[in-house]
């Protein structure tokens, strides 16, 4: 199948400022792909303008093979959004609210109760059905505003800061429902935020922005290779360092970098065949070793090395 | 155009403001004190001895009422009592522009609570991500403004008719009331002045951040209502028939300019620009 979202060379302007420059990416069917930047990046721009909500100044964007733009109402009755805030309507009922969002993407009078009874109670939200939204706690409103998104089964996902504003109990159970519905139910998912940890679980490839620029693009695998070439490893002493352990491997061939610290040395290596043979010199001049942990470089390590380069390069 | 979107963004609305007293309650209110109150104070207390007194029921010359009326009025009197003349005259011709007051009133508050509120509470963002065209959006609005306003300024007008009609009827021994006049005021001209209320509250709406705000700036057409009753009270106007078909085109036709602006400024990128 072709791919769900194709962006190519983005550039969206407002009178005075370049809130998107040359932005280019691709979505696969059935990816959770993220959009990460920092607040004012352009992440809900971008958001903004593949639904067919704002126009593009140059570049081309197609969501499903179409443009947004010209072809809108198609498009958005095929995706569901979640935006920063639930955006309910808190006057009228959970029910109502449901009920208002399915008749308007489309959905049959006579199949729409029981979607409503189906997605309630996916949410864990059926004891609750006929109360006013004003009363729902954060977290609530925040599940409340992912069913009505999922209401209509739509394609393709987006999620716009869906963590942000929670506390860390709703925040838990909102992810763990994305990460059911994305990895388990197959739902394409374009997921925006500056939430590392909650990218790192959920995303399978991200791409990382600023200032509406392109910084990077790719998996974890892929990003963390490109900016930390090799591999890292931890090995952990039961006494301290000595400057015998440190000069017996670091001539071995494919030790790229080490850096001691107290009894835990940090190796950083061509590839892991390259570990074995340094425990080896190691156990031959009596060193004890406790652990061995090769050391997976986390999204937040790449974030910020995209970023401080970007500054570096400003 | 899907009418299914359309009717369920108006329906939307309409519950929305049904939760609002601060919007529905004037929807009650007015409509009793101008169209249930002041009728029966008019037709009901000059019955009762103690309102006979002379300072009371002579402060308002009849011969200087009768110098501003048009001939049309004044034949339609000829041969009644002072009695019946007063009431009338002030049911029957001075207080018709004021029934304008009420679609003008509603429309603003539903139109303000319709388009203004829904920024004001962050919803928005979420309706402009539906699959509803801006035109289906706007339509849906404009209805959930105009149905009400439409609505209880007719039932108010039944009801005005059946209290003047039955409460008046042992003073005026006859059923009189509705004049000619008051068709084209209430049919042509009452769905222009409502239709004028909400193109304005639209274009307010699009500046402003709040419902009250809105509908603060969309009252002050009330000012164009108290123009035409000033004017029919000092007889510089007489809305009679082809004088309220004329001034309720006038009104279609200000109203169809400001449609027009509203429908250019009800854009998707432009409304969520504004957010």
């Amino acid at each position: 199948m072709n791919n769900i979202i194709e962006v190519n060379g983005l550039v969206k302007e407002f009178a005075s400022k370049r809130a998107i420059n040359d932005l280019s990416f691709t979505v696969n069917p059935g990816e959770v792909f993220g959009l990460l930047g920092p607040n004012g990046a352009g992440k809900t721009t971008t958001i903004r303008v593949l639904n067919g909500l704002l126009p593009v100044t140059s570049g081309e964007v197609r969501i499903f093979g179409e443009n947004p733009i010209t072809t809108g109402e198609m498009v958005r009755s095929r995706v569901g959004v979640l935006t920063e805030t639930p955006a309910l309507y808190e006057r009228l009922s959970a029910h109502e609210n449901l009920l208002f969002s399915g008749r308007l993407a489309g959905i049959l009078e006579t199949e729409l109760e029981q979607r409503i009874s189906e997605i309630m109670k996916f949410f864990d939200l059926e004891d609750r059905v006929k109360d006013k939204c004003a009363g729902f706690s954060k977290g609530m409103k925040q599940r409340m505003a992912l069913a009505r998104a999922l209401l209509h089964r739509p394609e393709l996902l987006y999620l716009d800061e869906p963590t942000s504003s929670l506390d860390p109990e709703s925040a838990q159970q909102v992810k763990d429902l994305i990460d059911k519905i994305s990895h388990e139910d197959g739902q394409t998912v374009f997921l925006c935020t500056h939430n590392l940890v909650e990218a790192q679980r959920l995303c399978d490839r991200v791409a990382v922005i600023n200032h509406g620029e392109l910084l990077a693009l790719g998996s974890m695998e892929e990003l963390a290779k490109s900016l930390f070439p090799g591999v890292w490893v931890e090995i952990e002493f039961l006494h301290q360092l000595t400057d015998n352990m440190v000069v017996s491997i670091k001539d071995l061939p494919g030790v790229q970098q080490l850096r001691p610290e107290g009894s835990v040395l940090h190796i950083q290596v061509a590839d892991n065949a390259v570990t074995s043979d340094i425990v080896l010199r190691l156990s031959s001049i009596n060193a004890r070793i406790m652990r061995v942990t090769p050391r997976e470089v986390t999204l937040e390590e790449v974030y910020f090395a995209l970023q401080n380069h970007q500054s570096g390069a400003l | 155009m899907k009418t299914r979107s359309v009717w369920t963004i108006a329906r939307k609305d309409l519950m929305e403001v049904q939760q609002n007293s601060m919007a529905w309650k004037p929807a009650i209110i007015v409509p009793f004190v101008f169209f249930v109150l002041i009728p029966v104070v008019i037709l009901v207390l000059p019955g009762i001895p103690f309102f006979q007194k002379p300072t009371f029921s002579s402060n308002v010359s009849i011969e200087q009422i009768r110098s501003v009326l048009p001939a049309e009025i004044l034949s339609l009197i000829a041969g009644k009592t002072d009695a019946q003349i007063f009431p009338f005259i002030f049911l029957g011709y001075l207080f018709a522009p004021m029934f304008l007051i009420m679609p003008l009133m509603l429309s603003s508050i539903v139109a303000a609570e319709s388009f203004a509120g829904e920024r004001e509470r962050k919803t928005l963002e979420g309706l402009l991500y539906s699959p509803a065209s801006d035109m289906e959006l706007f339509l849906g609005k404009v209805l959930a403004a105009l149905i009400p306003a439409l609505l209880v300024s007719w039932s108010s007008f039944v009801v005005y008719t059946v209290i003047i009609n039955t409460l008046g009827y042992p003073l005026m021994g006859e059923v009189w009331f509705p004049l000619n006049s008051w068709w084209p005021l209430i049919f042509w001209i009452t769905p222009a002045i409502a239709v004028l209320g909400i193109s304005v509250t639209v274009l307010v709406s699009s500046r402003v951040n709040t419902f009250m705000e809105a509908y603060q700036s969309g009252a002050g057409l009330v000012v164009l209502v108290l123009g035409l009753v000033v004017g029919q009270a000092t007889g510089i106007i007489y809305l009679n028939v082809p004088v309220g078909m004329l001034v309720g085109l006038v009104f279609w036709l200000i109203d169809a300019v400001l449609i027009w602006f509203c429908l250019k400024s009800f854009k998707r990128s432009q409304l969520i620009g504004k957010l």
